[in-house]
């Protein structure tokens, strides 16, 4: 008999209400639904919850680490793009 | 009354604490990591509500003895769970069919119970009725798969729910407890669930492109304490325990 894994899914769990989804870490299942319960039971089973979100892993398009010095160094040395120049509010959290 | 309350809340305690410990013995040998999870956790569930019933039972019973000692330190012949739950992880088709077959059942029990008089009964079935759903989704989605999915999972789930059909009918046999309960108002009239049980169970059957068994013979006993070969090996591991280090605690 060939062993066929299960497709991987990519969990996203949205803690509380008005917080965004976040990536919670990922898991093998047959299909959608699959994934939602085994995502409940792997990641929620301690109340960390309040949606989830389930993704096909093969369906995430990643950005290559080769390329990480043209993506993403350039905003270094541009400061002014960092909000650094106020101060925030307490009440501002998840920021 | 007393004794009657007692041990008609052990009829229900026991078949959660069974069942929850056959689930354990799944833990770390479950067929996918988060299958092996989510039994684990349904057995988790199943002993928190055990818990409670226990707990409750120790303050009526008011003999010194606290709920791990009401759990733990009976004799096979006090123990009056069903059957069913005592049955083995033959493979993972036979547990999630002795699942279904319980859940559907559970799920009726406690929304009887939950109408009780008896008002920490009523709060305990409040409080499971939220797990007990779940597992019941878990259990009849893995039926469907299984019975719906190749020709072997087909033959492989056909096979559980024959080799367990027999054990169905003792859930609705009525106890003298249970009797003495229901004209309390605290009690569950079994009977009266059994129509609605195969009605439910057969459906997904159906559904799931299963045979429905036709055998009228039913197996029966563990309500009276007489339990089959698998018990004596349960509590085996179960008290294992309790009777090395008597008293021990975390």
């Amino acid at each position: 008999m060939a062993t066929k894994n299960w497709p991987l899914w990519e969990i996203f769990v949205r803690s509380k209400n008005g917080l965004e989804h976040r990536h919670f870490g990922s898991l093998h299942a047959a299909d959608a639904e699959m994934a939602l319960e085994n995502a409940r039971d792997v990641y929620t089973r301690r109340n960390e919850g309040v949606s989830i979100w389930v993704v096909e892993s093969k369906h995430i398009t990643a950005s290559n680490p080769d390329h990480n010095g043209e993506l993403f160094e350039p905003a270094q040395d541009k400061v002014y793009r960092h909000p650094t120049f106020y101060d925030l509010p307490d009440e501002v959290k998840h920021m | 009354m007393k004794d009657n309350l007692y041990k008609y809340i052990l009829g229900i305690a026991d078949n959660s604490l069974i069942l929850g410990q056959r689930l354990g013995e799944l833990c770390g040998h479950g067929p996918s990591l988060e299958t092996d999870i989510a039994c684990t956790n349904i057995s988790l569930d199943l002993f928190g509500q055990v818990r409670s019933y226990y707990q409750y039972a120790a303050k009526l019973a008011d003999d010194g003895r606290a709920e791990d000692d009401i759990a733990m330190l009976r004799k096979e012949r006090d123990y009056i769970n069903v059957l069913l739950v005592e049955q083995p992880n033959t493979d993972f088709a036979y547990t999630m069919a002795r699942q279904f077959l319980f859940d559907v059942y559970h799920l009726l029990f406690l929304n009887e119970l939950e109408k009780s008089k008896d008002l920490t009964l009523s709060a305990i079935a409040t409080k499971s009725i939220k797990e007990v759903s779940y597992h019941q989704r878990f259990s009849s989605d893995w039926i469907k798969r299984l019975g719906d999915g190749t020709d072997q999972s087909h033959q492989k789930m056909q096979n559980a729910i024959n080799g367990l059909w027999t054990y169905t009918d003792e859930l609705f046999h009525q106890t003298a407890e249970d009797k003495m309960m229901i004209k309390e108002g605290i009690g569950v009239d079994v009977t009266t669930l059994k129509d609605k049980y195969y009605q439910l169970v057969n459906s997904t059957l159906e559904e799931s492109t299963l045979k429905i068994p036709e055998s009228k013979y039913f197996q029966k006993g563990g309500k009276q304490g007489i339990h089959s070969e698998h018990m004596g090996y349960i509590l085996t591991e179960l008290q294992y325990m309790q009777r090395t280090y008597p008293n021990m605690s975390w």
